[in-house]
């Protein structure tokens, strides 16, 4: 595998300098090993595309976004304040995250802790990459591909951004194919909440299981999804309905670092 | 005794509309039980909201059978409640049908009334089909057993009653206009109730006008038995849901509000320059609850929000959760709020205002924990309510409740959450490793 280059802020603030963003990788981008491989494409592209980008490293902690859904309020803002000072000590203006959690929270949630930051979701940076020609894409591995975008609800309901995940998923020159609840009426994976990190309630099906179904019956090649949490619970419900050798499970990053 | 009809009428009238106006007081003073919110932000985007969603209706449509079959309800229910102004200037005047001057425009007026009636009663029926023979999934949740279910129904009797009233008192006025009886001059269009007075052919003048006198008032009071039914039913909706879209959420579905009660501590927290062991400032008030476990912890536009539901259920229709068989759904939230609302507020009427403790609160007697656990927070309901009601800031705030007054998550959640507090991840691993994917 090539050799990706990976600068922290520390490094750039040794050098005096500032990136052009900051890239936040989050807890499931940094420890997770199927949302690494996310991390990693997603660097990739930015190294194609020259980008002069950071990442906080060790400095980075946890959002603090999953403890807020669960509840518990003061770890959240203990969390959010401590990175807010890392963040506004190295005067951090724009942010890009490949997670719509860690999205959302510091878009929404951190103004008001005294985070003032443009973030942007990792397929909202692509497709600006993409636009000012700075990203080529060749667009010939996935070329007639049947391709199915599951919208993450911290990126579409939450936050309406329905159309960057989709456009940059074009480039690929794919298929691309919606489910018959997309967009503003997308099934939840089952991962919010806090529910990633807890069994479910009792009840007759998983929410992952159901919402692969959905994916499932537009008969794809590929799911493509946009969020770590949604990536994992699309794959192990491909796994539930034995449908991993007919069809995989990718992130946007992915596809386009594989066009 | 040639006053008599006017008096009584000006009897009802006030009636109607004292006891009415008696249970609005409640209505506010339950409503303003719950802790103050500022909503004085974004004023045009809150009118705007309010217009487009209440007023235009733009969400009902999203299911179109149903959205269409509404809009044809709610827009004959405002027009047809012209008619109710001469009925009740008539009423207390002792004239008849007194804006018949208006001529051709008040042909207009009864034909266009008599037209959409008609439509009400076609989608009254097929609402009715709806809930009773089709058995759509929404209506048979556990939560709609008993009362609720009764409700949806009764709530059709009477607006078909109403409009079955309303035309055969234009039909009885229309064949005594035909016979030129005294009193009933000519005036209005009459395209449906002309039908109906087909089959009062050969009635007498004076059976006629029993008929048409009898129509009238049971019309005009079967209106204020309704309006007064309002308070007690779901119904509701027809009057809140015009403040509940503009008191509705104008910010992305996905911000939840930060607690400033923790950021106050938090930050104390973090200052280096805090004394840890000052004594508190004087003025230092109670400190406050953390979430809600009952009614009175929530905030007034929450429980605005509970008087406003009307039951529909596309909010639990929409629910991952509920889909998959969990026992949450969004709707048996709100209408355990307002249930709870009720039975405070009944204790505090009872109690010369003050409430009594009654040993119930809105978690676990209403709301279980169950339910409380099996929410996504997708905001799925958030989006599906055609009146911006919210249940999931109720269901967030109680479960700051179970965490940070109880203690109370489930045992994997607590795991997750030391491992923020130790390490900075959701997972046990190491601060220091969060930057080896780079190599792997």
């Amino acid at each position: 595998m090539s050799e990706l280059k990976v600068k922290t802020m520390e490094a750039f603030m040794a050098e005096g300098k500032q990136p052009e963003i900051l890239f936040w990788v989050g807890s499931a981008g940094s420890f997770d090993d199927r949302a690494k491989k996310i991390s990693r494409a997603f660097v990739k592209l930015l190294n194609k595309a020259n980008v002069d980008f950071a990442v906080l490293g060790t400095e980075e902690s946890c959002t603090g976004d999953v403890a807020k859904r669960a509840g518990n309020e003061f770890l959240f803002q203990m969390q959010a304040m401590m990175n807010i000072e890392v963040l506004n000590g190295y005067e951090i203006k724009r942010i890009v995250t490949c997670d719509p959690h860690s999205f959302n929270t510091i878009k929404n949630e951190y103004p008001e802790l005294g985070g003032n930051y443009e973030i942007l979701h990792h397929t909202q940076y692509l497709k600006e990459l993409m636009d000012a020609g700075r990203l080529q894409i060749e667009g010939e591995t996935f070329k007639g591909k049947r391709i199915t975008f599951h919208d993450p609800c911290y990126l579409g309901r939450a936050n309406s951004v329905f159309e960057a995940p989709r456009e940059a998923l074009a480039k690929t020159n794919a298929n691309l194919v919606e489910m018959k609840r997309h967009k503003r009426t997308a099934l939840c994976c089952g991962a919010g909440g806090a529910q990633m990190f807890k069994e479910p309630e009792k009840g007759d099906m998983d929410i992952n299981v159901m919402r692969t179904q959905d994916a499932l019956e537009t008969n794809p090649d590929i799911i493509a999804t946009g969020c770590p949490y949604c990536n994992t619970m699309m794959t192990d419900g491909i796994k539930a309905h034995e449908k991993e050798d007919k069809v995989t499970v990718l992130d946007v990053a992915e596809l386009l670092a594989n066009s | 005794m040639e006053y008599l009809p006017n008096v009584l009428f000006a009897i009802v009238l006030i009636a109607g509309i004292g006891y009415f106006a008696k249970n609005v007081g409640r209505l506010r003073r339950n409503i303003n039980l719950g802790k103050d919110v500022d909503v004085s932000d974004n004023r045009k985007e809150r009118w705007k909201n309010m217009a487009r969603i209440a007023l235009g209706q733009s969400k009902m449509v999203v299911r179109p059978v149903a959205g269409l079959l509404h809009i044809i309800v709610y827009v004959g229910f405002i027009i047809i409640n012209i008619e109710v102004l001469e009925i009740i200037i008539d009423g207390l005047l002792g004239t008849h049908r007194v804006f018949a001057p208006l001529g051709a425009v008040y042909d207009f007026l009864i034909g266009s009334f008599e037209i959409l009636a008609f439509l009400v009663i076609v989608s009254v029926v097929a609402f009715w089909v709806r809930r009773n023979i089709i058995k759509l999934r929404r209506f048979l949740k556990p939560e709609m057993r008993g009362w609720p279910k009764k409700d949806g129904n009764l709530i059709l009797y009477i607006e078909l009653v109403l409009m079955v009233l309303f035309l055969t008192m234009n039909a009885a006025d229309y064949q005594l206009q035909q016979l030129g009886a005294e009193h009933y001059t000519k005036a209005g269009a009459f395209p449906v109730s002309q039908f109906i007075a087909q089959l009062m052919e050969g009635m007498s003048i004076s059976s006629l006008i029993v008929l048409e006198r009898a129509a009238w008032w049971m019309h005009i009071v079967g209106i204020l038995f309704f309006l007064n039914y309002l308070y007690f039913s779901k119904h509701l909706h027809i009057l809140l849901a015009f403040p509940n879209t503009f008191y509705g959420r104008v910010t992305p579905k996905g911000k939840f509000k930060n607690l400033e009660a923790v950021t106050a501590e938090v930050k104390l927290m973090l200052d280096p320059n805090a004394d840890p062991f000052a004594a508190p400032a004087e003025d230092t008030a109670e400190p406050d609850k953390f979430g809600v476990s009952d009614v009175r912890d929530l905030n007034w536009v929450q429980l605005l929000n509970a008087y406003t539901c009307t039951e529909c259920g596309r909010c639990t229709d929409e629910c991952p959760a509920n889909q998959t068989g969990k026992k949450l759904s969004p709707r048996k939230i709100m209408m355990d709020t307002r249930d709870r609302l009720e039975e405070v507020g009944k204790n505090m009427d009872q109690n010369k205002g003050e409430f009594k403790d009654d040993g119930k609160q809105l978690l676990d007697d209403y709301i279980t924990r169950e339910e409380l656990w099996a929410c996504t927070t997708c905001n799925a309901c958030v989006e599906a309510c055609p009146v911006s009601i919210d249940p999931l800031s109720i269901i967030m705030d109680m479960r700051q409740y179970l965490v940070m007054e109880q203690s109370a998550a489930p045992t994997e959640l607590n795991n997750m959450m030391s491992n923020i507090e130790n390490n900075g991840a959701p997972w046990p691993y190491n601060q220091m490793d969060r930057l080896n994917w780079v190599n792997e």
